[in-house]
Protein backbone atom coordinates (compact mmCIF):
# COMPACT_ATOMS: atom_id res chain seq x y z
CA UNK A 1 0.00 0.00 0.00
CA UNK A 2 1.28 3.45 -0.78
CA UNK A 3 1.33 5.75 2.22
CA UNK A 4 -1.32 7.14 4.47
CA UNK A 5 -4.16 8.58 2.38
CA UNK A 6 -7.48 9.43 4.01
CA UNK A 7 -8.93 10.81 0.79
CA UNK A 8 -8.58 7.49 -0.99
CA UNK A 9 -11.54 6.50 1.15
CA UNK A 10 -13.36 9.76 1.76
CA UNK A 11 -13.41 10.82 -1.91
CA UNK A 12 -14.16 7.37 -3.30
CA UNK A 13 -17.88 7.59 -4.05
CA UNK A 14 -18.60 3.97 -3.13
CA UNK A 15 -16.78 4.10 0.21
CA UNK A 16 -18.11 7.57 0.98
CA UNK A 17 -21.66 6.30 0.53
CA UNK A 18 -20.96 3.26 2.73
CA UNK A 19 -19.61 5.53 5.47
CA UNK A 20 -22.64 7.81 5.26
CA UNK A 21 -25.05 4.87 5.37
CA UNK A 22 -23.15 3.44 8.32
CA UNK A 23 -23.33 6.70 10.23
CA UNK A 24 -27.03 6.99 9.45
CA UNK A 25 -27.65 3.47 10.76
CA UNK A 26 -25.63 4.18 13.92
CA UNK A 27 -27.65 7.35 14.48
CA UNK A 28 -30.95 5.52 13.93
CA UNK A 29 -30.04 2.61 16.23
CA UNK A 30 -28.61 4.83 18.98
CA UNK A 31 -31.34 7.49 18.69
CA UNK A 32 -34.29 5.07 18.66
CA UNK A 33 -32.80 3.05 21.52
CA UNK A 34 -32.26 6.21 23.55
CA UNK A 35 -35.84 7.41 23.10
CA UNK A 36 -37.45 4.03 23.79
CA UNK A 37 -35.03 3.37 26.62
CA UNK A 38 -35.79 6.67 28.33
CA UNK A 39 -39.57 6.21 27.97
CA UNK A 40 -39.35 2.69 29.37
CA UNK A 41 -37.10 3.87 32.18
CA UNK A 42 -39.73 6.37 33.32
CA UNK A 43 -42.38 3.63 33.19
CA UNK A 44 -40.13 1.30 35.18
CA UNK A 45 -39.50 4.00 37.74
CA UNK A 46 -43.23 4.61 38.16
CA UNK A 47 -43.91 0.89 38.52
CA UNK A 48 -41.08 0.60 41.02
CA UNK A 49 -42.61 3.28 43.23
CA UNK A 50 -46.07 1.69 43.33
CA UNK A 51 -45.33 -0.94 45.96
CA UNK A 52 -43.30 -3.91 47.05
CA UNK A 53 -44.35 -6.09 44.09
CA UNK A 54 -43.52 -3.39 41.58
CA UNK A 55 -40.26 -2.86 43.39
CA UNK A 56 -39.34 -6.54 43.20
CA UNK A 57 -40.36 -6.83 39.54
CA UNK A 58 -38.27 -3.85 38.45
CA UNK A 59 -35.34 -4.91 40.62
CA UNK A 60 -35.36 -8.25 38.81
CA UNK A 61 -35.55 -6.54 35.45
CA UNK A 62 -32.62 -4.27 36.29
CA UNK A 63 -30.63 -7.16 37.73
CA UNK A 64 -31.06 -9.24 34.56
CA UNK A 65 -30.08 -6.41 32.24
CA UNK A 66 -27.08 -5.28 34.24
CA UNK A 67 -25.65 -8.75 34.88
CA UNK A 68 -25.96 -10.21 31.38
CA UNK A 69 -23.56 -8.81 28.76
CA UNK A 70 -25.27 -6.58 26.20
CA UNK A 71 -23.91 -8.65 23.33
CA UNK A 72 -25.50 -11.79 24.79
CA UNK A 73 -28.82 -9.93 25.18
CA UNK A 74 -28.67 -8.91 21.52
CA UNK A 75 -27.89 -12.49 20.46
CA UNK A 76 -30.75 -13.81 22.58
CA UNK A 77 -33.12 -11.38 20.85
CA UNK A 78 -31.89 -11.81 17.31
CA UNK A 79 -31.05 -15.52 17.20
CA UNK A 80 -33.21 -16.80 20.04
CA UNK A 81 -36.41 -14.88 20.52
CA UNK A 82 -36.80 -14.09 16.82
CA UNK A 83 -36.95 -17.84 16.07
CA UNK A 84 -39.83 -18.31 18.54
CA UNK A 85 -42.05 -15.80 16.73
CA UNK A 86 -44.82 -16.94 14.33
CA UNK A 87 -43.51 -17.64 10.85
CA UNK A 88 -45.35 -14.81 9.09
CA UNK A 89 -43.97 -12.29 11.62
CA UNK A 90 -40.48 -13.62 10.93
CA UNK A 91 -41.04 -13.16 7.20
CA UNK A 92 -42.32 -9.63 7.67
CA UNK A 93 -39.41 -8.75 9.94
CA UNK A 94 -36.76 -10.16 7.64
CA UNK A 95 -38.07 -7.86 4.91
CA UNK A 96 -37.86 -4.88 7.26
CA UNK A 97 -34.30 -4.95 8.65
CA UNK A 98 -34.99 -7.55 11.35
CA UNK A 99 -31.43 -7.21 12.68
CA UNK A 100 -31.81 -3.45 13.21
CA UNK A 101 -35.24 -3.88 14.83
CA UNK A 102 -33.90 -6.46 17.29
CA UNK A 103 -30.78 -4.40 17.95
CA UNK A 104 -33.00 -1.46 18.89
CA UNK A 105 -35.26 -3.64 21.06
CA UNK A 106 -32.29 -5.23 22.84
CA UNK A 107 -30.36 -2.01 23.35
CA UNK A 108 -33.35 0.00 24.54
CA UNK A 109 -34.51 -2.65 27.02
CA UNK A 110 -30.98 -2.85 28.40
CA UNK A 111 -30.61 0.91 28.48
CA UNK A 112 -33.97 1.34 30.21
CA UNK A 113 -32.55 -0.63 33.15
CA UNK A 114 -29.55 1.69 33.47
CA UNK A 115 -31.58 4.88 32.96
CA UNK A 116 -34.19 3.81 35.51
CA UNK A 117 -31.45 3.17 38.09
CA UNK A 118 -29.99 6.63 37.37
CA UNK A 119 -33.39 8.28 37.70
CA UNK A 120 -34.11 6.37 40.89
CA UNK A 121 -30.95 7.57 42.57
CA UNK A 122 -31.76 11.05 41.26
CA UNK A 123 -35.22 10.77 42.78
CA UNK A 124 -33.76 9.80 46.15
CA UNK A 125 -32.04 13.16 46.19
CA UNK A 126 -35.35 15.04 45.93
CA UNK A 127 -36.58 15.98 49.43
CA UNK A 128 -39.84 14.26 50.42
CA UNK A 129 -41.38 17.66 51.18
CA UNK A 130 -41.63 18.16 47.42
CA UNK A 131 -44.03 15.23 47.03
CA UNK A 132 -46.04 16.28 50.06
CA UNK A 133 -46.32 19.85 48.83
CA UNK A 134 -47.31 18.75 45.32
CA UNK A 135 -49.94 16.32 46.63
CA UNK A 136 -51.25 19.00 49.03
CA UNK A 137 -51.62 21.34 46.06
CA UNK A 138 -53.92 18.77 44.45
CA UNK A 139 -51.56 17.07 41.97
CA UNK A 140 -52.41 13.45 41.28
CA UNK A 141 -49.67 10.83 41.77
CA UNK A 142 -48.81 10.82 38.05
CA UNK A 143 -49.01 14.57 37.65
CA UNK A 144 -46.81 15.09 40.69
CA UNK A 145 -44.35 12.62 39.18
CA UNK A 146 -44.35 14.32 35.80
CA UNK A 147 -44.34 17.99 36.80
CA UNK A 148 -42.55 18.06 40.13
CA UNK A 149 -40.43 15.00 40.87
CA UNK A 150 -39.09 13.77 37.52
CA UNK A 151 -37.69 17.15 36.38
CA UNK A 152 -35.74 17.48 39.63
CA UNK A 153 -34.71 13.83 39.58
CA UNK A 154 -33.49 14.24 36.00
CA UNK A 155 -31.38 17.21 37.10
CA UNK A 156 -29.79 15.19 39.92
CA UNK A 157 -29.28 12.22 37.66
CA UNK A 158 -27.88 14.20 34.74
CA UNK A 159 -24.19 13.20 35.05
CA UNK A 160 -25.07 9.51 35.24
CA UNK A 161 -27.60 9.83 32.40
CA UNK A 162 -25.00 11.49 30.17
CA UNK A 163 -22.46 8.75 30.93
CA UNK A 164 -24.98 6.06 30.09
CA UNK A 165 -26.07 7.90 26.94
CA UNK A 166 -22.46 7.88 25.78
CA UNK A 167 -22.16 4.19 26.57
CA UNK A 168 -25.40 3.51 24.67
CA UNK A 169 -23.96 5.33 21.67
CA UNK A 170 -20.80 3.23 21.95
CA UNK A 171 -22.79 0.04 22.46
CA UNK A 172 -24.63 0.64 19.19
CA UNK A 173 -21.45 -0.77 17.62
CA UNK A 174 -22.31 -4.16 19.15
CA UNK A 175 -25.18 -4.35 16.67
CA UNK A 176 -22.48 -5.20 14.13
CA UNK A 177 -22.21 -8.66 15.67
CA UNK A 178 -25.79 -9.46 14.62
CA UNK A 179 -25.26 -7.99 11.16
CA UNK A 180 -26.57 -4.45 11.40
CA UNK A 181 -24.81 -2.32 8.78
CA UNK A 182 -23.82 0.48 11.15
CA UNK A 183 -20.58 2.45 11.22
CA UNK A 184 -18.23 -0.25 12.54
CA UNK A 185 -19.71 -2.76 10.10
CA UNK A 186 -19.31 -0.30 7.21
CA UNK A 187 -15.71 0.41 8.17
CA UNK A 188 -14.82 -3.29 8.30
CA UNK A 189 -16.40 -3.69 4.89
CA UNK A 190 -14.40 -0.75 3.49
CA UNK A 191 -11.23 -2.17 5.05
CA UNK A 192 -11.88 -5.51 3.35
CA UNK A 193 -12.33 -3.89 -0.03
CA UNK A 194 -9.68 -1.15 0.07
CA UNK A 195 -7.02 -2.81 2.29
CA UNK A 196 -6.54 0.63 3.86
CA UNK A 197 -6.98 -0.56 7.45
CA UNK A 198 -5.33 2.37 9.17
CA UNK A 199 -7.29 5.02 7.29
CA UNK A 200 -10.69 3.39 7.60
CA UNK A 201 -10.28 2.73 11.33
CA UNK A 202 -9.01 6.28 11.84
CA UNK A 203 -12.14 7.71 10.19
CA UNK A 204 -14.53 5.61 12.26
CA UNK A 205 -12.62 6.31 15.48
CA UNK A 206 -12.73 10.05 14.82
CA UNK A 207 -16.46 9.97 14.13
CA UNK A 208 -17.18 7.96 17.30
CA UNK A 209 -14.91 10.14 19.41
CA UNK A 210 -16.37 13.41 18.12
CA UNK A 211 -19.96 12.25 18.68
CA UNK A 212 -19.17 11.01 22.21
CA UNK A 213 -17.43 14.26 23.11
CA UNK A 214 -20.41 16.14 21.65
CA UNK A 215 -22.81 14.19 23.89
CA UNK A 216 -20.58 14.88 26.92
CA UNK A 217 -20.38 18.58 26.03
CA UNK A 218 -24.17 18.77 25.55
CA UNK A 219 -24.57 17.15 28.96
CA UNK A 220 -22.27 19.73 30.53
CA UNK A 221 -24.23 22.53 28.84
CA UNK A 222 -27.58 21.19 30.07
CA UNK A 223 -26.12 20.75 33.55
CA UNK A 224 -25.00 24.37 33.55
CA UNK A 225 -28.39 25.59 32.26
CA UNK A 226 -30.45 23.52 34.71
CA UNK A 227 -28.20 24.58 37.54
CA UNK A 228 -28.98 28.19 36.65
CA UNK A 229 -32.68 27.38 36.43
CA UNK A 230 -32.57 25.72 39.84
CA UNK A 231 -30.84 28.60 41.58
CA UNK A 232 -32.97 31.30 39.98
CA UNK B 1 -41.89 -23.48 28.83
CA UNK B 2 -41.18 -26.73 30.71
CA UNK B 3 -39.90 -28.21 27.46
CA UNK B 4 -37.52 -25.29 27.01
CA UNK B 5 -36.07 -25.77 30.48
CA UNK B 6 -35.61 -29.50 29.82
CA UNK B 7 -33.94 -28.64 26.50
CA UNK B 8 -31.56 -26.26 28.26
CA UNK B 9 -30.66 -28.95 30.81
CA UNK B 10 -30.04 -31.39 27.94
CA UNK B 11 -27.78 -28.90 26.17
CA UNK B 12 -25.80 -28.29 29.36
CA UNK B 13 -25.48 -32.03 30.00
CA UNK B 14 -24.23 -32.73 26.48
CA UNK B 15 -21.82 -29.78 26.28
CA UNK B 16 -20.68 -28.99 29.80
CA UNK B 17 -17.02 -29.64 29.06
CA UNK B 18 -17.09 -27.28 26.08
CA UNK B 19 -18.83 -24.62 28.17
CA UNK B 20 -16.42 -25.07 31.07
CA UNK B 21 -12.98 -25.37 29.45
CA UNK B 22 -13.57 -25.32 25.69
CA UNK B 23 -11.58 -27.88 23.70
CA UNK B 24 -8.80 -27.68 26.25
CA UNK B 25 -6.52 -30.69 26.16
CA UNK B 26 -6.84 -30.83 22.36
CA UNK B 27 -7.04 -27.11 21.69
CA UNK B 28 -6.88 -23.71 23.35
CA UNK B 29 -8.44 -23.22 26.78
CA UNK B 30 -11.95 -21.87 26.31
CA UNK B 31 -15.40 -21.55 27.81
CA UNK B 32 -16.00 -20.07 31.24
CA UNK B 33 -12.39 -20.78 32.23
CA UNK B 34 -11.17 -18.59 29.37
CA UNK B 35 -13.68 -15.85 30.19
CA UNK B 36 -12.65 -15.76 33.85
CA UNK B 37 -8.89 -15.97 33.25
CA UNK B 38 -9.12 -13.28 30.59
CA UNK B 39 -11.05 -10.88 32.80
CA UNK B 40 -8.94 -11.62 35.88
CA UNK B 41 -5.66 -11.08 34.01
CA UNK B 42 -7.15 -8.01 32.36
CA UNK B 43 -8.14 -6.37 35.61
CA UNK B 44 -4.92 -7.35 37.43
CA UNK B 45 -2.75 -5.91 34.65
CA UNK B 46 -4.96 -2.87 34.19
CA UNK B 47 -4.84 -1.98 37.88
CA UNK B 48 -1.23 -0.67 38.09
CA UNK B 49 -1.79 1.22 34.83
CA UNK B 50 -4.94 2.78 36.24
CA UNK B 51 -3.19 3.94 39.43
CA UNK B 52 -0.44 5.55 37.34
CA UNK B 53 -3.05 7.19 35.09
CA UNK B 54 -5.01 8.50 38.06
CA UNK B 55 -1.85 9.89 39.68
CA UNK B 56 -0.89 11.53 36.38
CA UNK B 57 -4.37 13.08 36.08
CA UNK B 58 -4.17 14.47 39.62
CA UNK B 59 -0.54 15.49 39.45
CA UNK B 60 0.41 19.16 39.68
CA UNK B 61 2.52 18.79 36.48
CA UNK B 62 0.78 19.64 33.24
CA UNK B 63 3.13 17.46 31.20
CA UNK B 64 1.75 14.38 32.98
CA UNK B 65 -1.83 15.58 33.34
CA UNK B 66 -2.62 16.28 29.70
CA UNK B 67 -1.58 13.01 28.02
CA UNK B 68 -3.34 11.00 30.72
CA UNK B 69 -6.52 13.07 30.41
CA UNK B 70 -6.44 12.73 26.62
CA UNK B 71 -6.03 8.96 26.82
CA UNK B 72 -8.93 8.63 29.27
CA UNK B 73 -11.22 10.75 27.09
CA UNK B 74 -10.30 8.83 23.95
CA UNK B 75 -11.05 5.51 25.60
CA UNK B 76 -14.30 6.84 27.07
CA UNK B 77 -15.38 8.08 23.65
CA UNK B 78 -14.53 5.11 21.44
CA UNK B 79 -16.46 1.81 21.42
CA UNK B 80 -14.64 -1.21 22.84
CA UNK B 81 -15.18 -2.96 19.51
CA UNK B 82 -13.19 -0.23 17.76
CA UNK B 83 -10.35 -0.59 20.29
CA UNK B 84 -10.34 -4.34 19.66
CA UNK B 85 -10.05 -3.75 15.91
CA UNK B 86 -7.18 -1.31 16.45
CA UNK B 87 -5.27 -3.70 18.72
CA UNK B 88 -5.94 -6.59 16.33
CA UNK B 89 -4.41 -4.51 13.55
CA UNK B 90 -1.60 -2.65 15.36
CA UNK B 91 -0.10 -5.17 17.80
CA UNK B 92 1.12 -7.60 15.10
CA UNK B 93 2.57 -4.62 13.18
CA UNK B 94 4.40 -3.36 16.26
CA UNK B 95 5.87 -6.63 17.50
CA UNK B 96 6.43 -8.18 14.09
CA UNK B 97 4.49 -11.43 14.38
CA UNK B 98 0.85 -12.37 14.72
CA UNK B 99 -0.66 -12.91 18.16
CA UNK B 100 -3.57 -15.05 19.30
CA UNK B 101 -7.06 -13.67 19.84
CA UNK B 102 -6.57 -14.18 23.57
CA UNK B 103 -3.54 -11.85 23.67
CA UNK B 104 -5.30 -9.29 21.47
CA UNK B 105 -8.30 -9.27 23.77
CA UNK B 106 -6.06 -9.07 26.85
CA UNK B 107 -4.19 -6.02 25.47
CA UNK B 108 -7.51 -4.36 24.64
CA UNK B 109 -8.90 -5.00 28.10
CA UNK B 110 -5.78 -3.64 29.78
CA UNK B 111 -5.98 -0.37 27.82
CA UNK B 112 -9.76 -0.03 28.14
CA UNK B 113 -10.09 -1.07 31.77
CA UNK B 114 -6.96 0.88 32.68
CA UNK B 115 -8.66 4.07 31.57
CA UNK B 116 -12.00 3.26 33.21
CA UNK B 117 -10.39 2.07 36.45
CA UNK B 118 -8.30 5.23 36.58
CA UNK B 119 -11.56 7.17 36.89
CA UNK B 120 -12.53 4.92 39.79
CA UNK B 121 -9.15 5.42 41.46
CA UNK B 122 -9.36 9.17 40.88
CA UNK B 123 -12.83 9.33 42.41
CA UNK B 124 -11.53 7.29 45.37
CA UNK B 125 -8.66 9.72 45.89
CA UNK B 126 -10.87 12.78 45.53
CA UNK B 127 -13.43 11.35 47.94
CA UNK B 128 -10.90 11.48 50.79
CA UNK B 129 -11.05 14.61 52.92
CA UNK B 130 -8.61 17.27 51.71
CA UNK B 131 -7.19 17.43 55.22
CA UNK B 132 -5.43 14.09 54.64
CA UNK B 133 -3.23 15.52 51.91
CA UNK B 134 -2.72 18.80 53.71
CA UNK B 135 -1.77 17.09 56.97
CA UNK B 136 0.65 14.75 55.17
CA UNK B 137 2.29 17.67 53.38
CA UNK B 138 2.44 19.66 56.61
CA UNK B 139 4.23 16.73 58.24
CA UNK B 140 6.94 17.11 55.62
CA UNK B 141 6.05 14.39 53.09
CA UNK B 142 6.52 15.18 49.41
CA UNK B 143 3.50 15.06 47.04
CA UNK B 144 4.42 11.55 45.88
CA UNK B 145 5.31 10.43 49.40
CA UNK B 146 1.96 11.64 50.69
CA UNK B 147 0.19 9.84 47.83
CA UNK B 148 2.04 6.59 48.43
CA UNK B 149 1.94 6.47 52.21
CA UNK B 150 -1.25 8.32 53.12
CA UNK B 151 -3.71 8.80 50.27
CA UNK B 152 -3.44 5.63 48.14
CA UNK B 153 -3.67 3.07 50.97
CA UNK B 154 -6.93 4.65 52.13
CA UNK B 155 -8.34 5.31 48.66
CA UNK B 156 -7.56 1.82 47.35
CA UNK B 157 -9.08 0.14 50.38
CA UNK B 158 -12.26 2.20 49.98
CA UNK B 159 -12.53 1.34 46.30
CA UNK B 160 -12.33 -2.45 46.70
CA UNK B 161 -16.10 -2.82 46.01
CA UNK B 162 -15.81 -0.66 42.88
CA UNK B 163 -12.89 -2.80 41.80
CA UNK B 164 -15.08 -5.88 42.12
CA UNK B 165 -17.88 -4.30 40.08
CA UNK B 166 -15.32 -3.29 37.47
CA UNK B 167 -14.33 -6.97 37.37
CA UNK B 168 -17.95 -7.79 36.56
CA UNK B 169 -17.89 -5.16 33.80
CA UNK B 170 -14.73 -6.81 32.44
CA UNK B 171 -16.39 -10.23 32.38
CA UNK B 172 -19.18 -8.70 30.32
CA UNK B 173 -16.69 -7.05 28.01
CA UNK B 174 -14.86 -10.32 27.27
CA UNK B 175 -17.95 -11.37 25.28
CA UNK B 176 -16.72 -9.08 22.51
CA UNK B 177 -13.78 -11.43 22.08
CA UNK B 178 -16.32 -13.49 20.13
CA UNK B 179 -15.88 -11.03 17.23
CA UNK B 180 -12.17 -11.92 16.88
CA UNK B 181 -12.71 -15.64 17.63
CA UNK B 182 -11.41 -15.77 21.20
CA UNK B 183 -12.73 -19.17 22.36
CA UNK B 184 -14.51 -17.78 25.45
CA UNK B 185 -18.00 -18.60 26.71
CA UNK B 186 -20.00 -16.71 24.07
CA UNK B 187 -17.92 -18.30 21.34
CA UNK B 188 -18.52 -21.76 22.83
CA UNK B 189 -22.27 -21.11 22.94
CA UNK B 190 -22.22 -20.08 19.29
CA UNK B 191 -20.37 -23.30 18.45
CA UNK B 192 -23.07 -25.30 20.21
CA UNK B 193 -25.75 -23.30 18.42
CA UNK B 194 -24.13 -24.01 15.06
CA UNK B 195 -24.06 -27.75 15.85
CA UNK B 196 -27.67 -27.96 17.02
CA UNK B 197 -29.12 -25.41 14.55
CA UNK B 198 -32.70 -25.92 15.77
CA UNK B 199 -32.54 -24.59 19.33
CA UNK B 200 -31.16 -21.04 19.23
CA UNK B 201 -33.49 -19.75 21.94
CA UNK B 202 -32.51 -22.45 24.41
CA UNK B 203 -28.78 -22.07 23.70
CA UNK B 204 -28.74 -18.29 24.13
CA UNK B 205 -31.08 -18.37 27.12
CA UNK B 206 -28.64 -20.79 28.73
CA UNK B 207 -25.75 -18.47 27.87
CA UNK B 208 -27.55 -15.49 29.41
CA UNK B 209 -28.33 -17.56 32.49
CA UNK B 210 -24.70 -18.59 32.99
CA UNK B 211 -23.49 -14.99 32.71
CA UNK B 212 -26.27 -13.89 35.03
CA UNK B 213 -25.33 -16.37 37.74
CA UNK B 214 -21.62 -15.53 37.60
CA UNK B 215 -22.04 -11.75 37.47
CA UNK B 216 -24.91 -11.64 39.96
CA UNK B 217 -22.89 -13.56 42.54
CA UNK B 218 -19.95 -11.20 42.10
CA UNK B 219 -22.21 -8.12 42.27
CA UNK B 220 -23.68 -9.39 45.53
CA UNK B 221 -20.14 -9.89 46.78
CA UNK B 222 -19.37 -6.28 45.90
CA UNK B 223 -22.44 -5.07 47.84
CA UNK B 224 -21.44 -7.14 50.85
CA UNK B 225 -17.89 -5.80 50.74
CA UNK B 226 -19.22 -2.27 50.37
CA UNK B 227 -21.35 -2.54 53.51
CA UNK B 228 -18.49 -4.10 55.45
CA UNK B 229 -16.03 -1.40 54.50
CA UNK B 230 -18.55 1.33 55.28
CA UNK B 231 -19.13 -0.24 58.74
CA UNK B 232 -15.44 -0.64 59.36
CA UNK B 233 -14.67 2.94 58.44
CA UNK B 234 -17.55 4.25 60.50
CA UNK B 235 -16.18 2.31 63.48
CA UNK B 236 -12.47 2.96 63.02
CA UNK B 237 -12.45 6.67 62.23
CA UNK B 238 -13.63 7.78 65.68
CA UNK B 239 -12.01 5.27 68.04
CA UNK B 240 -8.27 5.66 67.37
CA UNK B 241 -8.52 9.44 67.09
CA UNK B 242 -10.30 9.61 70.43
CA UNK B 243 -7.70 7.35 72.03
CA UNK B 244 -4.68 9.08 70.56
CA UNK B 245 -5.83 12.63 71.02
CA UNK B 246 -8.18 12.91 73.98
CA UNK B 247 -8.29 16.69 73.73
CA UNK B 248 -9.57 16.51 70.16
CA UNK B 249 -12.23 13.88 70.88
CA UNK B 250 -15.04 16.37 71.05
CA UNK B 251 -13.90 17.99 67.80
CA UNK B 252 -13.80 14.74 65.85
CA UNK B 253 -17.19 13.76 67.17
CA UNK B 254 -18.64 16.96 65.79
CA UNK B 255 -16.99 16.43 62.41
Amino acid sequence: MNGFDLFAILLNPGFGQMLLDGMKMTAVVAGCSWLTGMTLAMLLLTVRLTGSWGERLVAGYVSYHSNVPTLVQLMLWYFGIASMLPVDWQGWLSEHHAEAVFAIIGLSLCQAAYFSEDLRSGLRGVPSGQTEAARALGHSYLSCMRHVLLPQAARNALPALVNHSVSLFKNSSLAMAIGVAELTHAVKEIENQSFRTFESYAIATTVYLLCSLLIMAAGALIAQRSHLAATR
Amino acid sequence: MIMDILDILDIVRDNWILLLIGQYPNGPLGGIACTLILSLLGIVLAFPLSVLLALARLSPWRLLRWPATTLVYIVRGVPLLMVILWVYFLVPLLIGHSVSGFVTMLCTLVIYEGAYLSEVVRAGIEALPRGQMEAARALGLSHLGAMRLVILPQALYNMLPSLLSQFVATIKETTLGYVINVPELTFAANQINNQLLTKPFQVFAMLALIYFVVCWALTQGAHLLDRRIARKRAGSSTVPVAQALPSCASLSAEA
